[in-house]
């Protein structure tokens, strides 16, 4: 029973770890599909997080956290766009600037706002009767089940129900994400420019139009990403709390090969992983000792190994990275 | 031509346009009946394609007017040019390689917001237009794994779902087997009687006589004819396609042809994405003779030059160049092929020839800059290298004689004059030369043809590759015509008229032509 | 192309400046809403940053540290690639230096030790780049993610190294040993202090000396060997450089190579020179700031000495910034992405303008412009 506990638990936290990456891979698909590079989404996390939790600690209301937290991203993915389909700017370069104007700006801004060395103050404040932080949903029964089912009560009491409404939109997210990349004109076209951002134009549609949409879509999702940190599994905002998860979901969507349900897979992987690490010292396997910074640090070398072509091929959207201009030289 | 306005389903008046300092369509009419096939003619380069990327809405004219059923209409970007009933299949296909045939006609013509009913409607159209057209293509299955025959039949769909009423095909035979092209141009005229007018671009003028209505001929962005099909001959199509020159003169004596230096004994090369583009070559240069090799750009020449020149890898035959072996199996660098005593003067000095970054003096040396003479244990000897490239360009009258000067600010004609002084003053026994004076003014042009005369006197052996018939008329001494990656014919120099070269060059070879080969090869 | 030609001083000088003061004015009005006068602003990072000779000692202490990441980040560039791999090549160049100090320091004199640990950072930092490098050449993976991924893998890495291995028995915080004072890297102040000449205490170590005459070294190396020949010619056209004989997968690796190294040897100045133990997380964004400023130094190591001096001073006057004013010392950070914004990202927002503005000037009031140096035949 013990082991069974243990299971569920880790399962448990792989579900919360892989929340912010699967929202943050699916923001980097709608981008990297339509052949915008971005390295970005780690600082575009840290914007959402800041904005939603100040504006939660503000407002007394998580959701209008989110709001301001989609809000921000938005304006930040746009400015990705600006400089990369507008003035043709280095998709790397301006997803670093991005990154570093993310992590000053936020800290910055928290202090000399809050004056808490770059935190916000805390969502919830029994004294001042605030709580501004998201409440896990407890589903129907759950509790019932959990004394009178053995097993499958468990699994559903802990690992099914008890998640912020934000876990259950992530997974939501996929099927949408997916349902509007391959079922909708938009995805249909979206998918073409990344692709070949010349026969687009020749089919009458514009480029800029398109990719300017796809970064404002990445805008909305990952603005959950950084919400999900600050305003739900902590309950305040502090400087660098983003700390790689924006790097673990390009990673994640790399070795999904920029598809959504190995995409999901991969979150889910990189999570278990993390999962792992946080609650122990280490594994083993087969008698070795395996030490948990390589527990940590195997999502990136997995991701590495696909992309040197070693376990199967992860082929990016042909016209990733370049700008697309139209007239010749 | 005597079609009224209204019969006309396009028609041009006076489009221009410029790319910064090059004049690609001057002044350009045409006047395109309803219901015909109507060709236009010309070398690569002469226009064709940028006139048709202006009807098409991907460039904007300079100025000129565009008439569809003869009212004048604007055509500022694609999509204008759809709405008026314009299709064009592009030379290189606008498909997006992992999509299907029918998520590649629906892109840019869906039915709503979401996509499964416009894959249904579209897939029982295609299958209609198949019907009716001959044009089956598998529908459901990515592009990326079909033939190319049947992904240039889904450019044609595309435009067909869009209900175009002029088909633009911009050298569409380019990429297909011969049996395929016979299936393409019964498409073609399928599409004419059902009242659809068809634009055939291209520079093969055995398609143009088989389709064709009408044909206009191209000449270095000029319209220079347009005549009747039913009229007109491949020979006379030859010769206003390449125009009768004035030849520039170049005092050349008698060559005097030493030992064999360069042969390629049947050698074959496929490209990275699998084209075959030098089928079974074989040819010769002696000492003291230049080999032209004639032919419209893109039948294998820029290959075979490459795969000379350790660029490229050969598939299959033997090279021997000045001594060296170069097989399948045993390829050599270019470092190594320099050191095997081989020049080679690339065909676009931008893209191979030169660095535009580099001062003229690095420029010098690329490609010799680990020999001794040039390069230290840890420095280069630049000193040297410096007064070296100022005594060349001295020599060569590279203006100005500036060993400083960034490459990309010397003219074409100087940066041309650089790049055969680095090749030619490392003293090869073979030089390879490809389009040695593409982009020179006329001055430069003398001197450079001198200067390769004088080496051929000096008993190297030149193998020189130009798309300039004049230029490889009175350069060579013997003259290979290229088609499609074989080798056509051969032609003495004397017998190499505009006509002769013009009709090889579409890969008909004239009777007294094949009468002079079988007597060279008895 | 433009047939009428923009002459390098607009190139090199005003478009440049023109982005910095972009940077400038956006951070102006940063400064605004947090209330504190940008004029006022820069007068205390200005006098904070060279006010003093304490400031002086952490500007170019900064800078030190800035020219090697900057040249880590140039040398890729002019092979045409993006190395975002400074900040773990450091890092993993900091266990070189590390390792070399904690063995032999106090055993060896420290002019025996130096050069060991020279090599080390070095080796280390290169070694740490070689593996991106290989995926590049020979697999084409594409080096910006696979160096991303080899900091996190780096950081990882180190954390396991100074758990498991060079903490000390007993010590709390994650951190190496303290070197042997004999394997220190003199600080400025105790020589010049020796000279007779007073300076206030700063972390500014000798290392300053080595980063100067490795980035004369640097440009040696890119525009005087016939390796930096190749790897310019790689860089600027591959297929030209294909064409000279140059095999393009050594060159890439040979290039990553160097660039590792120079990353390796911020530790030189940061670990031996300053903490004088290898610290958890000592690199701290710094291989990014590389970034920032190999663009605003063009590339070129002369442009990279001054652009580290000017990221010095934005580094040491913002945390002025901080005692002044109490605001975020992390607004160093804020101005650094605002030069990597408008000098990197929107470098083309202002070029065509500006060249526009300058052909118009030209011809109503100049000559005809770029008849001077383009020769017709």
């Amino acid at each position: 029973m013990e082991t069974f506990v243990t299971i569920i638990l880790i399962l448990d936290a792989m579900l919360r770890n892989a929340t912010p990456l699967i929202f943050a891979a699916m923001a980097g698909m709608f981008s990297e599909r339509s052949g915008i590079v971005n390295i970005a989404l780690e600082g575009k996390i840290l914007i959402s997080a800041f904005a939603g939790a100040a504006t939660a600690f503000v407002t007394g209301s998580p959701w209008m956290g989110l709001l301001a937290g989609i809000l921000a991203t938005i304006v930040f993915a746009q400015l990705h766009a600006f400089a990369t389909v507008t003035h043709n700017g280095d998709h790397v370069v301006s997803g670093l600037a991005i990154n570093i104007l993310a992590a000053g700006l936020t800290a910055a801004l928290g202090n000399y706002w809050f004056g808490q060395g770059g935190n916000t103050p805390n969502l919830v404040n029994r004294a001042e009767e605030l709580n501004a932080r998201f409440q896990p949903i407890t589903l129907p029964l759950a509790d019932w089940a959990n004394q009178n089912i053995p097993y499958l009560g468990y699994i559903y009491f802990e690992l099914i129900s008890g998640h912020y409404v934000l876990v259950y939109l992530a997974f939501a997210a996929v099927p949408l994400c997916w349902f509007i990349l391959f079922r909708t004109r938009f995805g249909l076209r979206l998918r073409a420019v990344g692709e070949n951002p010349q026969a687009v134009d020749t089919a009458g549609i514009s480029v800029t139009k398109i990719r300017y949409a796809a970064l404002l879509m990445c805008g909305i999702l990952v603005g959950f990403s950084g919400v999900y940190l600050a305003v739900a599994l902590t309950a305040q905002f502090s400087p660098n709390m983003s700390a790689g998860k924006g790097y673990m979901a390009l990673a994640a969507l790399i070795f999904g090969k920029w598809r959504p349900r190995p995409t999901l897979i991969a979150c889910l992987l990189f999570g278990f992983l993390q999962a792992i690490a946080d609650r122990s010292q280490g594994a083993e396997v087969f008698g070795m000792a395996v030490p948990v910074q390589l527990v940590e640090a195997l999502p990136y070398i997995l991701t590495v190994v696909l992309l040197g072509g070693f376990i199967g091929r992860a082929v990016a959207p042909k016209a990733i990275g370049k700008p697309y201009v139209k007239e010749r030289e | 031509m005597t079609a009224q306005t209204t019969d006309l389903a396009l028609e041009l008046r006076g489009i221009d346009k410029r790319f910064g300092a090059v004049h690609a369509n001057k002044s350009i009419d045409l006047r395109v009946p309803k219901g015909t096939i109507h060709g236009i003619v010309g070398e690569n380069g002469a226009g064709k394609s940028t006139l048709m990327s202006i009807i098409y809405g991907f460039y904007e004219a300079d100025q000129g007017e565009i008439l569809i059923d003869g009212k004048p209409i604007q055509i500022k970007d694609s999509k204008s040019a759809i709405a008026a009933g314009i299709g064009m299949v592009h030379q290189h296909f606008m498909l997006i390689q992992n999509f299907t045939a029918v998520e590649n006609v629906i892109l840019g013509a869906e039915d709503g917001a979401v996509i499964n009913e416009s894959i249904g409607r579209a897939t029982k159209e295609l299958k209609h237009l198949e019907k009716e057209y001959g044009l089956n293509v598998p529908l459901h299955q990515p592009v990326e794994e079909l033939a190319v025959g049947y992904q240039q039949r889904i450019e044609i769909l595309k435009a067909l779902y869009r209900n175009a009423k002029i088909l633009i095909l911009d050298e569409p035979t380019g990429v297909l087997t011969p049996q395929e092209s016979e299936h393409l141009f019964k498409v073609l005229k399928t599409l004419k009687d059902q009242g659809t007018t068809v634009i055939l671009i291209t520079h093969k003028l055995r398609e143009i006589m088989a389709v064709t209505d009408n044909v206009s001929v191209m000449r270095r962005g000029e319209m220079v004819a347009h005549v009747k099909t039913s009229e007109t001959s491949r020979e006379d199509l030859a010769e206003l396609m390449v125009g009768r020159k004035v030849l520039l003169r170049v005092e050349k004596g008698e060559s005097n042809p030493q030992d064999v230096k360069l042969s390629v004994d049947h050698v074959s090369l496929t490209d990275d994405a699998g084209v075959q583009r030098l089928k079974d070559i074989s040819f010769q240069v002696r000492a003291g003779e230049i080999v032209g090799i004639a032919g419209v750009s893109g039948n294998g020449q820029s290959e075979l030059i490459e795969a000379l020149a350790g660029i490229r890898n050969i598939n299959e035959g033997e090279i021997n160049l000045n001594g060296q072996k170069v097989t399948a199996k045993h390829n050599l660098s270019p470092e190594q092929v320099r050191h095997a005593g081989v020049g080679h003067i690339p065909e676009d000095r931008h893209r191979m020839g030169l660095i535009n970054s580099f001062s003229a003096y690095e420029a010098f040396v690329l490609g010799y800059h680990r020999k001794p003479e040039y390069s230290g244990a840890f420095l280069v000897k630049r000193d040297h290298i410096i007064k070296d490239c100022q005594a060349k360009m001295e020599r060569w009258d590279v203006r100005p004689p500036d060993p400083f000067l960034r490459t990309a600010n010397f003219s074409g004609g100087n940066q041309q004059k650089l790049v055969i002084a680095r090749e030619i003053e490392q003293g090869p026994d073979v030089l390879l030369i490809g389009q040695p004076t593409r982009g020179v003014d006329i001055g430069a042009i003398e001197s450079i043809h001198k200067r390769i005369l004088e080496m051929r006197d000096a008993g190297k052996a030149i193998l020189l590759v130009s798309v300039e018939l004049d230029e490889i008329r009175s350069l060579a001494d013997r003259i290979l015509v290229m088609f499609d990656g074989i080798i056509v014919g051969e032609v003495p120099a004397d017998k190499a008229d505009e006509k002769t070269l013009g009709l090889m060059m579409a890969n008909i070879v004239p009777e007294e032509i094949k009468a002079l080969q079988a007597e060279g090869h008895a | 192309m433009s047939q009428e030609r923009i002459p390098v001083w607009i190139t090199v000088v005003v478009i440049p400046i023109t982005n910095v003061l972009l940077a400038a004015i956006a951070a102006g009005f940063i400064f605004w809403f947090l209330n504190i006068n940008p004029l006022d602003a820069l007068r205390a990072m200005v006098y904070g940053a060279f006010g003093s000779s304490y400031g002086w000692g952490y500007t170019l202490y900064y800078m030190t540290t800035y020219i090697f990441t900057g040249l880590a980040v140039a040398v890729a560039f002019k092979c045409g690639m993006f190395n975002i791999g400074g900040e773990g090549q450091a890092y993993i160049g900091a266990l070189g230096v590390g390792l070399v100090c904690l063995w032999l320091g106090g055993k060896v004199p420290f002019l025996v030790l130096l050069p060991i640990s020279i090599m080390a950072a070095a080796v280390f930092g290169a070694l740490w780049a070689l593996i991106p490098a290989w995926l590049q050449a020979y697999r084409g993976s594409h080096i910006v993610i696979t160096t991303i991924m080899f900091n996190f893998i780096a950081a990882s890495l180190m954390n396991y190294v100074l758990i498991n291995h060079l903490k000390p028995e007993g010590r709390m915080s994650v951190e190496s040993a303290q070197f042997h004072p004999d394997a220190w890297i003199p600080k400025v102040h105790d020589v010049l202090g020796a000279m007779g000449i007073q300076m206030g205490y700063s972390p500014l170590n000798l290392s300053i000396v080595f980063a100067l005459l490795v980035a004369f070294a640097v440009w040696v190396f890119l525009w005087r060997t016939r390796w930096g020949y190749e790897i310019r010619a790689v860089g600027s056209n591959p297929s030209a450089a294909k064409y000279g004989g140059i095999h393009l997968p050594k060159v890439i690796i040979l290039t990553m190579l160097v660039a590792g190294a120079l990353a390796g040897f911020l530790a030189l100045n940061v670990v031996q020179g300053e903490a004088h133990q290898i610290k958890l997380n000592l690199v701290n964004q710094m291989g990014f700031t590389g970034i920032a400023v190999a663009l605003m130094g063009r590339n070129h190591p002369f442009g990279i000495v001054l652009a580290a001096l000017l990221f010095g001073f934005l580094t040491q006057g913002g945390s002025e910034l901080q005692f002044e004013y109490s605001v975020d010392a992390r607004i160093v950070v804020v101005l650094q992405g605002l030069v990597i914004l408008f000098s990197g990202a929107l470098q083309y927002m202002m070029k065509h303008p500006i060249e526009k503005a300058y052909l118009r000037l030209h011809h109503r009031f100049g000559r005809k412009p770029g008849t001077d140096k383009t020769a017709e035949a």
